[in-house]
């Protein structure tokens, strides 16, 4: 192990990083308003993980009447409550990025068994 | 206790601040440093104490005199030494250790390092110039244009900034708030970037350190 990875070990959750590219999820996202605090859920499909350690970060595709929206999380934000898995996909690739050039039941992903 | 420590950069990483916002730090192996001598104002026309840091890759061959140095002390050979201040009742004696935990917890620090070394490299890289038109036939491209006036006075005033050697200089920055001082591994972790590469050596400093310098007047 080296030096970083120790610095990094403190931000690490291990059940945070139990989904694949492909898969169906919700994100539980904690929005602060003023002294407020909400969950908001942000749901799609994950089309791509990178980076390492505590400096990973995932991006989710999803479908807002019509209009695709990406939203790109790190994954080990504090602002993040839960991330849960809805459905595993079955893809060939590590990035799903020819998802957006697609329409209708092409964008589906298969799901996998 | 002492105004600084000498350290290692390890690299850059990210930590979370209490509200989600991610921020940007550097991993600093700091520690842990040896007192090597003390110096006093009737000796050496000063009072500061000298520091060395151990590392495995520097600390090899010696010549007599720097062993004769080291062995006063009865400390093991550093390469890397540095000069800091220290508190005058505190009372530090050579073989002393100090650790990353000198610092706290958001405590202000400058870092000291060798920036990386650039090459040779013209005005826009060097100094920001900001070069002319790339197209529209403008002929004028990453120049620095006028470097002064005519007949008067005839001559390219000094400290006019141009192309050259960049980088390799020593840099310090200022300001840097500590994250987190690990004793246990000896880790300085510190708010933004540092000098130089990883694997540098850095000295960082205390910015709230108020102890002046004893210095002999020199006459003559």
């Amino acid at each position: 192990m080296n030096l970083i990875d120790l610095v990094e070990k403190d931000n690490i959750k291990e059940d945070r990083d139990n989904f694949n590219v492909g898969d169906t999820v919700e994100v539980h996202v904690i929005i602060r308003e003023g002294d407020k605090e909400r969950v908001q859920v942000f749901k799609g499909n994950v089309i791509s993980k990178r980076g390492s350690g505590a400096k990973k970060m995932f991006t989710v595709r999803k479908l807002s009447f019509g209009i695709g929206v990406e939203r790109i999380f790190p994954l080990y934000s504090k602002s993040i409550k839960k991330i849960k898995v809805v459905r595993k996909g079955r893809v060939r690739r590590a990035k799903l990025y020819y998802l957006r050039d697609l329409k209708g039941k092409a964008a589906n992903i298969k799901e996998s068994r | 206790m002492i105004e600084g420590l000498i350290g290692k950069k390890v690299g850059m990483t990210q930590t979370f601040e209490r509200d989600g916002n991610s921020v940007p730090a550097t991993v600093i192996l700091a520690g842990p440093c040896t007192v090597i001598q003390k110096k006093t104002l009737e000796k050496d026309g000063c009072t500061a104490i000298q520091i060395g840091f151990y590392d495995k890759h520097t600390s090899k061959k010696f010549t007599k005199a720097a062993a004769g140095h080291f062995k006063k002390a009865d400390v093991p050979p550093t390469k890397i030494l540095k000069q800091f201040l220290f508190h005058k009742d505190s009372e530090v004696k050579p073989g002393d250790q100090f650790f990353a935990d000198l610092f706290k917890e958001g405590e202000k620090v400058d870092v000291i390092g060798i920036s990386k070394g650039k090459g040779f490299t013209g005005v826009v890289k060097r100094w920001g110039f900001h070069g002319g038109k790339d197209t529209h036939g403008s002929m004028f491209h990453r120049h620095a244009g006028s470097i002064g006036c005519s007949a008067d006075p005839s001559r390219v005033l000094k400290g006019k900034k141009m192309p050259g050697h960049s980088g390799n200089s020593k840099v310090t920055v200022r300001n840097l708030t500590v994250l987190q001082a690990r004793k246990e591994d000896n880790l300085l972790v510190v708010k933004g970037c540092v000098p130089g590469a990883n694997g540098g050596y850095v000295y960082i400093k205390k910015v709230n350190f108020n102890e002046p310098s004893q210095k002999k007047e020199i006459k003559g």
